[in-house]
């Protein structure tokens, strides 16, 4: 694991919980204490109410893919390195019970020609480091 | 305060050679540019007194460009955030600085280096790669990690909704390319066909190579606003503003690189302009004869034609088949090649393009053309210039 090669994040206070929870093997979102609306990514505060209550609340991590692309070569603008194995599907996950709350990752043990919109998937954690567990997606 | 709309126009334009990785220094791209567009308008560099710039342009602060112009007399500067969505806005910005009579004379520039997306981001606050952490950290680790993800993931779901194919995005770049096979500038100089698009490889699916804009080229654009009462007395034809507007959007805490993020995402924050730009020059969509259209690949062309009330949402990509936004069509499309084929200058050269049809002197001019649609990136901040003869 030490040699892992991939991006990893910059964890910043803000989304400190949202690692610690995929480490615990749990998804968790911001929650408003006020209005109960979930958001992604992490914001300080609610758009609809402003305020700046919230719970790093558990989901069930089922979902759906909303949408999904495959990079497939080196590309204008393109950050340093993916270090990716060309192809990969990066898919946009709707969460379940978010009332449309998106988060970005990958789809395993899936080839990427059978990935498609609307396909139900759920959860699954990898981890890369000793301090990081990325959250990934699996078809079911 | 009255509207802004004909108060102002764009007097004078000036372009340095576009290159590619020429390695030319940003600063003296800049210099020449506003030079050349001082010079066409019949104007001196004295006569400048305000600069509007975009905050990512990397050659230096508007200090460095009065210091080297030798203007002792600037009394307004502006810097517009926003990467490429800025681009029409810093021309609302000079024409509101004039307007008010903060000033008399404005000059806009952009000066593009492939540094801008490199070293000089990251020493950018506005831009959202400089930020050592944040949203980033979302998006990396998983491998989303080029501009072009970002626009394939919103083409992806705009084709699931709508039905769109990539042979009708073909049809846009076939256009791009056919007009800037016109023009001497265009660094993409040979025409193609909707079967070289076809068979051009994948970037990020589903846009291929020839969908993508030309990334590694160097330049600068230059425009001078003034009242358009003063344009009379000068060189050129002025390019009226008739409209002029800015939007952050329905979610602006979503950078652009998060608009999939965003509960709509097939539709970008032009369908905010649209109505307020319209209604500004008393035009609505049938009144256009030419659009520039911010084409750093070909979807963001598909969906500001619908969102700019061109044809209707998901209808895009019948609008743009059988050659109706080529020269000739019912609605040429950036008659300069766009970024697609002339250059890639982060949306000013549409704005120059725009100017050259309304002066009549394009190298696709459409005939009789009296109003032009010029409209900056999506998705995340906008702004877009509806210009007049
Ligand atoms: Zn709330």
């Amino acid at each position: 694991m030490t040699d892992y090669a991939k991006p990893l994040p910059k964890v910043t206070d803000e989304s400190a919980p949202f690692w610690e929870g995929c480490r615990a093997q749990e998804l968790r979102i911001q929650r408003c204490d006020s209005c109960a609306r979930f958001r992604f990514p992490p914001q300080k505060m609610c758009r609809h109410c402003n305020s700046v209550e919230f719970t790093w609340a558990p989901v069930s991590g089922k979902g759906t893919v909303y949408s999904f692309t495959v990079p497939t070569n080196t590309s204008p603008g393109e950050l340093p390195a993916r270090g990716f194995d060309y192809p990969y599907a990066v898919a946009l996950v709707e969460l379940e019970g978010t009332d449309g709350v998106r988060i970005a990752s990958n789809i395993v043990d899936c080839p990427v020609d059978e990935i498609a919109i609307d396909m139900p998937v759920e959860v699954t954690f990898d981890q890369v480091t000793d301090e990081i567990t990325l959250p990934k997606f699996r078809r079911v | 305060m009255g509207s802004l709309s004909n108060v102002c126009s764009i007097v004078g334009i000036g372009e340095t050679d576009y290159l590619v990785n020429s390695g030319r220094d940003p600063l003296l791209l800049a210099l020449e540019a506003i030079r050349k567009a001082v010079d066409d308008a019949g104007l001196e560099p004295k006569d400048i007194d305000g600069i509007v710039s975009s905050s990512i342009d990397a050659s230096g602060s508007e200090q460095f460009i009065a210091s080297n112009l030798g203007l002792s007399n600037v009394s307004y500067t502006s810097e517009v955030t926003g990467l490429g969505g800025a681009a029409c806005a810093t021309v609302a910005h000079a024409a509101m600085a004039v307007a008010s009579g903060m000033a008399h004379t404005v000059v806009c520039f952009r000066a593009f280096t492939p540094y801008d997306f490199t070293v000089g981001a990251k020493h950018n606050q506005s831009t959202l790669w400089a930020k050592a952490s944040g949203v980033g950290e979302f998006l990396r680790p998983f491998g989303w990690s080029a501009m072009v993800d970002t626009f394939a993931m919103n083409c992806r779901r705009h084709m699931h909704e709508y039905g769109t194919t990539s042979a009708q995005l073909g049809a846009i770049a076939v256009a791009m390319r056919k007009h800037a096979s016109m023009n001497p500038a265009s660094i993409r100089s040979e025409p193609i066909t909707l079967e070289d698009h076809q068979n051009s490889p994948f970037i990020t699916q589903p846009l291929r190579e020839l969908d993508g804009l030309i990334s590694n080229n160097d330049g600068a654009c230059a425009m001078i606003v003034t009242t358009t009462e003063r344009a009379r007395d000068l060189r050129q034809k002025p390019a009226k503003i008739m409209a002029a507007a800015q939007s952050l959007g329905s979610h602006p805490g979503l950078l652009w690189e998060l608009s999939p993020f965003k509960p709509t995402i097939t539709e970008s924050e032009a369908a905010h302009i649209a109505p307020r730009l319209y209604a500004m020059a008393g035009l609505t969509p049938q009144d256009i004869d030419v659009a520039q259209i911010y084409d750093c690949y070909t979807y963001t062309v598909l969906t500001m034609l619908e969102d700019y009330g061109f044809c209707k949402k998901g209808e895009g990509g019948s609008f743009v088949e059988g050659g109706r936004i080529e020269i000739g069509g019912e609605l040429p499309v950036n008659t300069h090649g766009g970024h697609l084929g002339e250059a890639y200058i982060h949306g000013f050269t549409h704005i120059v393009e725009g100017v050259k049809q309304m002066r009549g002197t394009s190298t696709a001019q459409v005939e009789d053309a009296e109003t032009t649609l010029v409209a900056s990136a999506v998705p995340g901040p906008t702004s877009a210039l509806i210009l007049g003869r």
